[in-house]
Parts: C-alpha cells; sequence; structure tokens
C-alpha cells in the first residue's frame, strides 16, 4: 500500500518524542536493511525494523499504530549488535511501545491470563513480559 | 578477590536445578563466595527508556546490597539477572548526570558508584579461575556427548556487556571443550528463543524455539547447553507443545551448563538436580555412563 506523505499525516511532535524517550537519532539510520535481515522475528512482523525507522523519519505515527512491529520485538539485540549506523533499535522500539503503554493502554491484561498458562512460567518471563505489555 | 552471589528470584523456584548444580560446582572448585543475605527483583530486563530511571533502582539496589557486604564481585548465574545488572554497573560508572538522579532518588542509602564488577558464572571461569584449573578438576570427562553451545540473546549483547565476541561467541565452545564434550557448532547458536514473546506472542515463541531445536539437531547435536532459564523454559518446558504441533520435531535434552559441569566434576548425581530437567536428560547421561545410579 502506498504511504501518503504530507503535512496531514506527518505527526513531527510524536517523532520529537520517539527520539526523546529512545534517545537515538533515527535520521541517522541510510535504510541498510541490515537489521531486517537479522531480526528473528523477521517472519511475524508487519513491518521490518528498517521499515519502522523509515515510518519514524516520516512522522507517520498513524501507519505505526497499526503495525506489531513494537510488540513482537523481543529485544533480542541483534539489530544493535550489527547496525551499520550504530543505532539502539531496541530502545526505539521500547520508546514506541511506551508511548501507547503510557496512556494507559496495556498490550497484554494481566488478568486475562489463565492460571494454567503463567503458572510454570519462570519469573523472569513474567516481570520482563509484564514490564514490556503493561503500564 | 570478595565475592557476592546474587540468586535472583527464579533461581529460588523455577530454576532450581541451575541454582543446586552451580552451588555444588563452586564447593567442588573451592570456590569461596558469600550468598547475599539481602537482596530484591533485578527487573528482569534492562530500561531501554531514556527518561526511565525508575526501573535503575532495584538492580542498583542490590549492587548496593554488594557492597554493604564488602564485595568486589558480584556472580550471577541467570543471564537476565547478569544482564541486568551489569549494564545498570555501567550505567552507575559511565554517566554521571543519571548517576546523580539515582543517588538522590535513594537517599536513604549510600552513594553508589559503579565499582563493582559484575560477573556470570561462565567468563569468572574463563577469566578468574581457568580452563585450565577446570580441566584438571573434571572426574569424569564428557567424552563422547555431542552437545550444543546455546548462548540466546543478554549474555552477548548489547557489547557493553557481552562475556564475549556478540558475534562469534566461543565461550560457552569452550567450555564444553573442557569438559571433555564433543562441542557441536550451529548457526542459531547465538538466536533468538522468543524470550518474553512466551506471555505476548506465545505462538511466536514457540516457533523461534523449535527452529532452534531443529538446527541444533541437523547439526548432529544430542543436546543444547545453556544458560538462561528462560531459555530453558522456550527451549525444554515447552517442547512437549513442539513435538505434538510440528512435524519431525524431536526431543532433545536440555541442560544448563552447571549441571553438565558438575556432572563432569563427580558432583553427587541428587545434586546435579536433573530430576527438575526434562526426562530425557537423565537418560542421556545414563546412556553415556556419565551417570551410574
Ligand atoms: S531487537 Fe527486536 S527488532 Fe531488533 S533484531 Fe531483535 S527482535 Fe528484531
Ligand atoms: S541496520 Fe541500522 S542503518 Fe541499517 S536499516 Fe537498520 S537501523 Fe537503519
Amino acid at each position: 500500500m502506498p504511504q501518503e506523505i504530507s503535512d496531514k499525516t506527518i505527526n513531527d511532535r510524536w517523532r520529537r518524542r520517539i527520539m526523546e524517550i529512545s534517545g537515538e537519532n533515527v535520521y541517522q539510520c541510510m535504510q541498510c536493511g541490515t537489521c531486517a535481515a537479522s531480526c528473528p522475528m523477521a517472519d511475524d512482523i508487519d513491518a521490518s525494523p528498517r521499515k519502522v525507522m523509515a515510518l519514524i523519519q516520516f512522522g507517520q505515527a498513524e501507519a505505526l499504530d497499526h503495525l506489531n512491529t513494537p510488540w513482537v520485538c523481543a529485544s533480542c539485540h541483534m539489530c544493535v549488535v550489527r547496525c551499520t549506523r550504530g543505532i539502539d533499535l531496541p530502545r526505539v522500539m521500547e520508546a514506541l511501545r511506551l508511548t501507547k503503554l503510557r496512556d494507559n493502554v496495556d498490550h497484554v491484561e494481566p488478568s486475562n491470563l489463565q492460571p494454567e498458562e503463567v503458572v510454570d512460567l519462570p519469573q523472569i518471563a513474567m516481570v520482563s513480559g509484564l514490564r514490556k505489555f503493561t503500564s | 578477590m570478595k565475592i557476592s552471589y546474587y540468586p535472583g528470584c527464579t533461581l529460588k523456584t523455577k530454576a532450581r536445578n541451575l541454582e543446586d548444580s552451580a552451588l555444588a560446582c563452586l564447593k567442588a572448585l573451592d570456590i569461596e563466595f558469600e550468598e547475599l543475605p539481602r537482596w530484591n527483583c533485578c527487573g528482569a530486563v534492562y530500561s531501554l527508556a531514556d527518561d526511565d530511571l525508575i526501573h535503575l533502582i532495584a538492580p542498583v539496589r542490590d549492587l548496593i546490597r554488594a557492597k554493604e557486604r564488602g564485595a568486589d564481585t558480584v556472580l550471577t548465574l541467570c543471564s537476565m539477572c547478569y544482564n541486568t545488572l551489569a549494564r545498570a554497573n555501567k550505567l552507575m560508572a559511565e554517566d554521571e548526570e543519571k548517576r546523580g538522579t539515582i543517588n538522590q532518588f535513594m537517599d536513604e542509602e549510600p552513594d553508589y558508584f559503579g565499582d563493582l564488577k559484575v560477573v556470570h558464572f561462565l567468563d569468572f571461569l574463563r577469566d578468574d579461575y581457568g580452563w585450565d584449573k577446570v580441566k584438571e578438576k573434571v572426574k569424569v570427562p564428557l567424552t563422547g556427548l555431542k552437545a550444543a553451545p546455546y548462548y540466546g540473546c543478554t549474555l552477548t549483547r548489547p557489547k557493553e556487556v557481552a562475556v564475549d565476541r556478540p558475534d562469534k561467541p566461543t565461550i560457552l565452545h569452550d567450555f564444553l571443550d573442557a569438559l571433555g564434550a564433543t562441542t557441536v557448532d550451529f548457526p542459531s547458536t547465538i538466536e533468538c528463543c522468543g524470550t518474553y514473546q512466551v506471555l505476548g506472542n506465545p505462538e511466536v515463541a514457540l516457533k523461534r524455539s523449535q527452529g532452534i531445536l531443529s538446527d541444533a539437531t541437523l547439526h548432529g547435536a544430542e543436546a543444547l547447553a545453556l544458560a538462561c532459564p528462560l531459555c530453558d523454559f522456550n527451549l525444554g518446558r515447552r517442547q512437549d507443545q513442539m513435538l505434538e504441533k510440528f512435524e519431525g520435531a524431536t526431543e532433545v535434552p536440555i541442560f544448563y551448563f552447571t549441571q553438565l559441569l558438575a556432572v563432569a566434576l563427580g558432583v553427587a548425581p541428587d545434586d546435579c538436580r536433573l530430576d527438575l530437567n526434562r526426562p530425557s536428560a537423565l537418560s542421556l547421561l545414563k546412556d553415556k555412563q556419565f551417570i551410574t545410579v
């Protein structure tokens, strides 16, 4: 689908917020795609990390809202190790999650978790999962 | 060297096989340490937001507890605790502004300057104990055990706290070599198992984990050695689901590296806590006659 990039769709305030929270300069990304080729979640994300970077560069907040990438990212840090421009992408993904979570929109509702599904989970799974998916 | 051992939540409950076997190894290797009498959850993941300092309080508090005991080194066993504590420690050492804010916020605690050394048992064995000394202590060489080292993410990424080269680590390889096992290299050795996605996208995590296991068996591994309780959960505990769901999936015994070390050091089988692994783990070691009871 073509992406309309115009005054109507560019959200500069949001773009600045993402850079503030992540501490990363998204304009440094040169769209080489190394992150996309390294991401273990490639098969299950709506848009590659490279495309996410492009959308942020163009302030496409609305378009990013519909993509699952920040929620499927596992903060595995493979992309950071390989990024040709030294960008810390998991920090950008965290900023994308936090802009939602800080509006009190949880991605996982803890009370919906089935006891039989979580009873065996190690604490580090619960703690890290709830840190990433709830406010 | 004065070592404070930080256990973390999971080791006291769901990963007793990691802790019990590691403690038995520390004893067998005559390594002196003190378990922290007081500690809290480190938070499991390091905060990745620039404006989020509150999640640094937990790991920094743990480091202060270790300082209080007069330690110079904090020893960890869980890869996620290692990563979180090591990154928090580094921030306290290097970021003057954030350090100031955190120290001021915790004004009931002594100021902390990131001057402890945070190590994982693996890099402790390599750098402080030495593979040669480990080799000398081996009583039951794991000859003929085709084991694939599985690093996961948090031991070797990001670079700032990596216990080895992030792109091509060898530390677990070298560890297995020291025990006399046959180390099986495989491409997914540093791939992510899906980690906390077991909570958000369990099917995706299952697929990732299955990919890792089939890659390891394809390259001739008969077992996997790892260090992280979440990797162990995804790759071990969830194998029943994989066997049901994926055609061609086969059983792969999973070991904490400390359990293999314990067996090689001739630790009493009960203390290796193989009763907490998938049954295939103990069967394999019995087949190989490393354990005879
Ligand atoms: S940190 Fe996230 S985006 Fe980067 S490679 Fe890992 S899963 Fe993909
Ligand atoms: S690897 Fe770095 S520079 Fe290349 S596309 Fe990804 S974020 Fe951009």
